[in-house]
């Protein structure tokens, strides 16, 4: 402490290449030798300081695990049970679970009963450790259509519930499989999202204040989506509690508006040179809307995705309209940015990808994987990109020197709110 | 968009218990769960179109459980016999309350509050006119009482604030009264909160003959029953007669073609208000309560309410396996369920 105290007052010094007293030879900062003055403060080195304070960190973090654990009460009361179903698989007469022990205490799954009958099954016998998952292969003739409740009884008498809402025939993940996920992610990503591109030249007609009411508008879809995204992703999360619920979501979101926001600096520096000539900024806005709408679809994607793997995509042709009309109008976002520009249609192109693409991504995923926890953090990534983009478009909202928005502006966001609504509803049948 | 939240329901949400389970422990050391052995070609190791049954083929280990419900099934305690100066027939028992876990399926434990350590209690047998004397030792941690059905001084009624009253952990207390009126009986603990002093254990069933007797038979005692292993007193996750679920399923009751035979059918059953007895390939002559030596019905189904009880008497005219079981298809598919199996 004491050295510590001298080498503040030492500070005014620091700059001089005087070698200090007493330091042996040879360490890290490669400065010197001794000094006939003599009486100034010892230096350390940095990383030696560094070092010194890990060191008695640890020394006490060490201590009070040995002596502090030891003062704690010893957990009472009956053991912590929780399993999370992560993936069902249904096959003719077989109901497959993977479980995954999400509570403090080993779980041993000892009788399985199914809609009320004990049934027979393989796997489990062994009591599962934290965080550990095993897979129950259950001798069930379920049937068509029907629901289930799968009911685990612990070692202990405890019952853990899984819902199936309807008994479907898991799709294998085959090349088929990946087909069809390729063709319901364009359906539903790149082909409406492109549509809604082709209002460009409809959008050039209108000058003026009308680009920033389209803009405003855009803001109105991409708010939408992000509080839709929200309900949907902490609905999603918690049934993945595995890996912390809700709390994924929010983590995505920060992930992905942070990353967004590295991006957008990267990509301003490097367009700062044509800053002049104001093209670049707009291709730039229409870049961010198109990451953010892709990262929101990647999302949908997945929803999309699960559903059909859990057979519910029989309702088929109506909920793929209700998609595309709903992303049309993303389409129509991305390219308010660019109305009195001439991107060309190989730029515009890119962006229809970058906007639609990743839903081919999300059908991939949520079809062939199934999983809560991950679907919480895909869509908190959409949630984060679409706050980031929102948050880049607003300025530009606001009247000319005012921190006020323009009633039309206001009038924009409220429309783009409802049509995404509105359009919805399609999707909701 | 709600409907796209109704695609997830199905993938993958469970509904992870409270574990707001008050249960002492997972200390069941029993044998290792068998390497699970898809063997789904006997009835005893279904689960699939052939019946419910427990997993992996395994038993519970009645050993370790300290009854096993082949033996409990014709298992009548006569009590020690003495004759009072008036002539007539003093008999005795004691019957002790212990805390106890039983592997009630394989693999599953439950904390049990048992009369004699096994569930269900000793069936006391005797004949009407006999004094009866039962000590009861409390060594359970809980407090606790018998009480008999029949008829009674009240304060023998072994009920709380009536006569000796609750009998506290660590005491005992001799009920002592008549065997009266004949018939099929049970007894059980009536401390509140009575459901789970019942549910968790704690009946037997009490036989007083008729003075004259009833015609020969291969006689043996079914309690039916069940066990809320969650505690939340919304049903049962299993159901059993005599003590383990599906046992007789694994070791059928083996009776003689021709020969009479007579169950004593009891429902102590706890959270569910009925309970009933279905028989294959046969009719019984059904003696609601025992208490007439006339039969009331001649029938494959009879239905018990809780607490109720009665005689069952049928001979088997061939070999062969024949089911037994709840007619209450849940109760069966959750273990009310067994075999007799007719010889020569
Ligand atoms: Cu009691």
């Amino acid at each position: 402490m004491t050295e510590r105290t001298e080498s503040t007052t030492a500070q005014p010094e620091r700059g001089e290449a005087d070698p200090r007293p007493g330091e042996p030879v040879g360490t890290g900062d490669g400065r010197g030798v001794g000094n006939a003055a003599g009486n100034r403060a010892v230096r350390l080195p940095v990383w030696v300081l560094g070092v010194a304070v890990t060191a008695v960190i640890g020394l006490v973090l060490g201590v009070l695990a040995v002596f502090g654990a030891g003062t704690l009460p010893e957990r009472a009361g009956p053991p912590i049970e929780e399993l999370a179903v992560e993936r069902t698989v249904l096959s003719p007469g077989v109901i497959e679970l993977t479980v995954r022990n999400i509570g403090p205490d080993p779980v041993q799954v000892s009788q399985v009963f199914v809609n009320d009958a004990f049934v027979g099954f393989t796997g489990g016998g062994e009591p599962l450790e934290r965080l550990r998952s095993t897979t129950l292969v259950l001798d069930y003739p379920w049937s068509d259509g029907s629901p289930y409740v799968v009911s685990m009884l612990t070692s202990t008498g405890l019952v853990i519930e899984h819902e199936i809402a309807a008994g479907v025939t898991t799709p294998p993940a085959d090349a088929d499989f990946f087909g069809r996920m390729v063709l319901i992610g364009t359906y539903i990503g790149i082909i409406p999202v492109l549509l809604g591109m082709l209002f460009l030249p409809v959008l050039r007609q209108a000058r003026g204040r009308s680009v920033k009411i389209l803009l405003a508008l855009s803001v109105g879809v991409l708010v939408y989506l992000a509080i839709d995204a929200t309900f949907e992703g902490f609905e999603l999360a918690a049934g993945g509690a595995v890996f912390g619920g809700g709390l994924l979501v929010i983590l995505g979101a920060a992930f992905a508006y942070l990353v967004l926001m590295g991006v957008d600096r990267w990509l301003r520096s490097r367009t700062a040179a044509a800053r002049r000539d104001d093209a670049a900024g707009g291709m730039r806005l229409a870049l961010l809307i198109a990451i953010g709408i892709g990262l929101h679809n990647m999302a949908e994607g997945l929803v999309i995705g699960s559903a059909y793997a859990v057979g519910e995509l029989a309702l088929g042709a109506a909920l793929i309209i209700g998609f595309v009309i709903n992303n049309v109008t993303e389409g129509v976002a991305i390219v308010a940015p660019l109305t009195d520009r001439r991107p060309t249609w190989l730029a515009l192109l890119g962006l229809g990808l970058v906007a639609g693409a990743p839903a081919i991504l999300g059908a991939v995923i949520g079809g062939a994987v199934n999983n809560p926890a991950l679907a919480a953090v895909l869509f908190g990534l959409g949630i984060g990109a679409i706050a980031q983009v929102v948050v880049q478009i607003l300025p530009s909202l606001r009247e000319h020197g005012s921190r006020a928005f323009d009633a039309r502006v206001l009038g924009g966001l409220a429309l783009g709110v409802l049509l995404m609504y509105g359009t919805s509803l399609f999707s909701a049948a | 968009m709600t409907s796209r939240r109704r695609f997830l329901t199905g993938a993958g949400v469970a509904l992870t218990g409270a574990a707001g389970v008050a249960l002492t422990g997972n200390a069941f050391a029993g044998p290792p769960v068998p390497d699970p052995v898809p063997d789904m070609s006997g009835m005893t190791h279904g689960g699939g179109v052939n019946g419910p049954m427990f997993a992996h083929g395994a038993t519970v280990d009645h050993e370790a459980n300290g009854f096993n419900p082949t033996d409990t099934l014709r298992d009548f305690d006569m009590g020690q016999t003495s004759t009072m100066p008036d002539g007539r027939t003093l008999r005795e028992w004691s019957i002790t309350a212990v805390d106890k876990e039983i592997e009630v399926a394989p693999g599953v434990v439950f904390p049990a509050w048992t009369l004699n350590g096994r569930i269900p209690g000793p069936t006391l047998r005797c004949t009407e006119g006999d004094r009866l004397r039962v000590r009861f030792t409390n060594a359970s941690e809980h407090p606790h009482t018998l009480h008999f059905h029949g008829i009674h001084p009240a304060d023998m009624d072994g009920v709380p604030m009536v006569g000796r009253g609750v009998i506290s952990p660590g005491e005992e207390f001799v009920y002592e009264f008549d065997a009266e009126p004949f018939g099929l009986h049970l007894f059980h603990c009536h401390v509140g909160p009575l459901a789970e002093h019942i549910a968790r254990g704690m009946y037997g069933t009490f036989i007083v003959d008729p003075a004259q007797g009833r015609p020969p038979a291969d006689e043996m005692v079914m309690v039916m029953h069940g066990y809320n292993t969650t505690f939340d007193a919304e049903g049962n996750q299993l159901y059993a007669v005599n003590g383990i679920p599906f046992h007789y399923m694994n070791e059928p009751v083996r009776v003689r073609r021709g020969e009479l035979v007579r169950v004593y059918l009891v429902n102590i059953l706890e959270y569910d208000p009925i309970n009933s007895f279905h028989l294959h390939g046969n009719f019984f002559q059904y003696y609601p309560t025992g208490t007439s030596l006339t039969p009331t019905e001649l029938t494959d189904v009879i239905v018990q309410a809780q607490g109720q009880r009665g005689i069952c008497e049928v001979t088997f005219p061939t070999e062969g396996m024949f089911m037994f079981h709840a007619h209450k298809s849940e109760f069966a598919d959750l273990g009310w369920m067994g075999f007799f199996e007719v010889t020569p």
